[in-house]
């Protein structure tokens, strides 16, 4: 079945602040004792969002401002840690279609791309700017181009970026790469032979 | 023929080709999976009908959640009890090999690998779990994955990935006494930072990496993902082969000559390219202790917390968000701060010579009242070679409660939690918030001897002056 081709992500944006934010804070690893990824949006940023007795803390994400934001944005390194598909899932599952940061950790990178899931790298200044006119404009709708590699809101438009083998697989509807490796049979099956270990 | 580095080989022996967004095709020679992060892998299979490719490449077995200390099903926790059958179920399915609890092989599976010599060098591993990176300690290339490419290995035996740089890191001289790699990895990490090394491959060396043992070059390799890097690695040697000679999955007989010279093959030529290189004297590392939630958030035993007076925003912004989180003074000296737990364990530092260091120096010590301390072996191999070499008894007579095999308190999905905002001083590779169990518990990682001198002063504690006497 083809893959949705990400040109654009629109929507409502969210601002969590904070450098190296790390997967076992967007999702608690006690999260993490299921067997499916169904249900996770639920625990996104949990002890962030509520105090040890189940009442909420101050947190954007408790904000009924941000109900309905589907494009976060925060600090650098984002996503550090490990290597839990289960964090960009939880995002994913709470509604979020695109990520904004300084920059990302890598294997986070990789698993967000692989659902489809833009993660799009803004220097501080630019994100200064974007997360005044979010916590100003809870409302307004901001644009992730992944085409031309823009952030748009408040009538500005201003470049970011997107590793290209990334942009590419989300241009063209090959973010997750199953089909294409499946293709590679008989190349492969030349390795698994040639290979001294099996 | 061209010089190349270690990575570099191994990456093209293993290369399948070109995917059209550039990303290299690789084939993943060897697959480790767990309870956690493989059933929606094999969800998905099963959802698109398909086998696993190479069933004889992947080994499973079960860690983050095993208690450790009952070893009876069904297990307390419903929901952890409910994992171990679905990695049963699945391996029993798809005729994957499962080191189960009632095999004597269980583990974690970073200790699992090497131990039973399934890590060698030249290979590609992958694993879902961040430190993976371990078993690059043997000269292979091995990356943690998420579940999404645990699936593409299942069902291929390749995945999707962009080439890495290579940064080479020497440490050179020799470590003053007292010294461990995981002080090194530490320091290592302080200077780079914690993503000083996204887009990198690690290549560790330099004499103080040749004279490491491999579990020492293992507990290195194992926080390479806490400085940002994929992968870290140590070229193959002598004491590599030693290693894994007689191991149940080593080579046997007469492929062993022939296997140990293709794995030397492998180690990067002299004169090779790299893209970065750091050069680090080992007579400047001191025992290093973690102070705040990230793992280069680190300190000399010696030193005092940061102060973020006068610092510019960013800096402080981070360093004022630690001290409040780990409730600890600025200017203060770490020496001295109480801890609650003592953690000895973790695939960084729950092998056999992290336990019998601590047990050597610990004679007649005892552990502080009100201090929490527990010892965990890493796999159960470990646990039997340390009981026959009555290890237990030294720990026990000291006051370490003596666990069975598993992740335990490096992080919170099994019983063994820090409780409110208890300190642990812990052997393990993480310190963000909330990281072992409690949304409010601290963690200071260190040396495992640095956990032993904690856990016997009841305070952070230099462990040359407490095992000196
Ligand atoms: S010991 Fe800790 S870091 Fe290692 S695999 Fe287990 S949970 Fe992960």
């Amino acid at each position: 079945m083809p893959l949705e081709k990400i040109s654009q992500v629109s929507g409502q944006a969210i601002y969590v602040p904070g450098d190296d934010i790390d997967t076992d804070r967007i999702i608690p690893a006690r999260f993490m004792k299921c067997v499916t990824f169904d249900g996770l949006g639920e625990y996104l940023f949990y002890d962030m969002k509520f105090k040890e007795d189940g009442s909420k803390k101050e947190h954007p994400l408790n904000d009924p401002r941000f109900i309905n934001a589907s494009i976060m944005l925060s600090g650098s390194n984002f996503g550090c840690g490990s290597s839990r598909e289960h964090a960009p899932q939880s995002l994913y599952r709470a509604g979020f279609r695109a990520v904004i940061a300084g920059n990302f950790a890598e294997i986070f990178f990789g698993n967000s791309i692989n659902l489809g899931m833009p993660c799009i790298s803004l220097p501080d200044s630019e994100r200064a700017k974007l997360a005044s006119f979010i916590q100003e404009n809870p409302s307004a709708d901001v644009i992730v181009d992944v085409q031309n590699l823009k952030i748009r809101f408040d009538g500005s438009s201003i470049p970011c970026e997107l590793r290209q083998g990334a942009r590419e697989s989300l241009l063209n509807g090959t973010w997750d790469p199953i089909d294409e490796l499946l293709g590679a049979n008989e190349s492969v099956e030349a390795i698994h032979n040639r290979l001294a270990y099996s | 023929m061209m010089k190349r580095n270690l990575f570099e080989k191994v990456w093209d022996a293993h290369a399948v080709g070109q995917l059209q967004n550039g990303q290299t095709q690789l084939f993943v020679g060897r697959h480790l999976i767990h309870e956690v992060t493989s059933p929606q892998a094999f969800g998905m299979l099963r959802e698109k009908s398909l086998p696993v490719r190479y069933p004889e490449r992947t080994f499973a077995t079960v860690d983050h959640i095993v208690p450790t200390n009952e070893t009876q099903e069904p297990y307390s926790d419903p929901l952890a009890d409910a994992m171990i059958k679905e990695l049963r179920k699945n391996c029993q399915d798809f005729d994957v090999t499962f080191f189960d609890v009632d095999t004597g092989k269980q583990g974690i599976v970073h200790v699992v690998g090497p131990e039973q010599g399934l890590t060698q060098p030249g290979m590609t591993i992958a694993c879902g779990d961040s430190h993976t990176s371990t078993h690059g300690a043997f000269g292979a290339i091995a990356f943690g994955i998420g579940t999404s490419q645990v699936r593409d290995l299942l069902a291929t035996q390749t995945m999707a990935l962009g080439k890495l740089k290579v940064r080479r890191i020497e440490v050179n001289g020799s470590l003053n006494p007292g010294i461990y790699a995981k002080d090194v990895i530490l320091h290592i990490i302080k200077l780079l930072g914690v993503n000083g090394g996204t887009g990198f491959a690690y290549e560790y060396a330099g004499e103080v990496f040749d004279s490491f043992s491999m579990e020492e070059r293992m507990t290195a390799c194992n926080m390479s993902i806490e400085g940002g890097a994929r992968v870290g690695y140590v070229n193959p040697d002598a004491k590599t082969f030693d290693y894994l000679k007689g191991r149940p999955y080593s080579p046997q007989d007469e492929d062993w000559d022939k296997a140990t010279s293709e794995w030397a093959s492998f180690a990067s030529d002299e004169g090779c390219q790299y893209d970065d290189l750091v050069k680090i004297d080992a007579s400047e590392i001191g025992p290093t202790v973690t102070w705040g939630i990230n793992p280069s958030q680190a300190i000399g035993i010696d030193e005092t917390i940061p102060d973020s007076t006068g610092m510019g925003e960013k800096e402080k912004a981070s360093i004022d968000e630690a001290i409040e989180y780990m409730k600890i003074t600025p200017g203060a000296p770490i020496k001295g701060t109480p801890i609650d737990v003592a953690f000895i364990g973790s695939c960084t530092n729950g092998r056999i010579s992290d336990l019998e260091e601590v047990a050597r120096q610990l004679g007649g010590h005892k552990v502080k009242e009100g201090v929490k301390a527990i010892v965990v072996p890493g796999s159960q191999v470990v646990s039997k070679l340390a009981e026959a070499k009555g290890l237990d008894k030294i720990f026990r007579e000291a006051g370490f409660e003596w666990r069975f095999a598993g992740c335990s308190m490096c992080l919170a999905m099994n019983p063994d939690k820090l409780i409110g905002d208890q300190l642990c001083a812990s052997s393990s590779n993480r310190n963000f918030k909330g990281r072992q169990g409690s949304p409010t518990g601290r963690t200071m990682l260190m040396s495992p001897i640095m956990v032993a001198a904690a856990a016997i002063t009841g305070v952070v504690s230099d462990s040359r002056e407490v095992f000196s006497s």
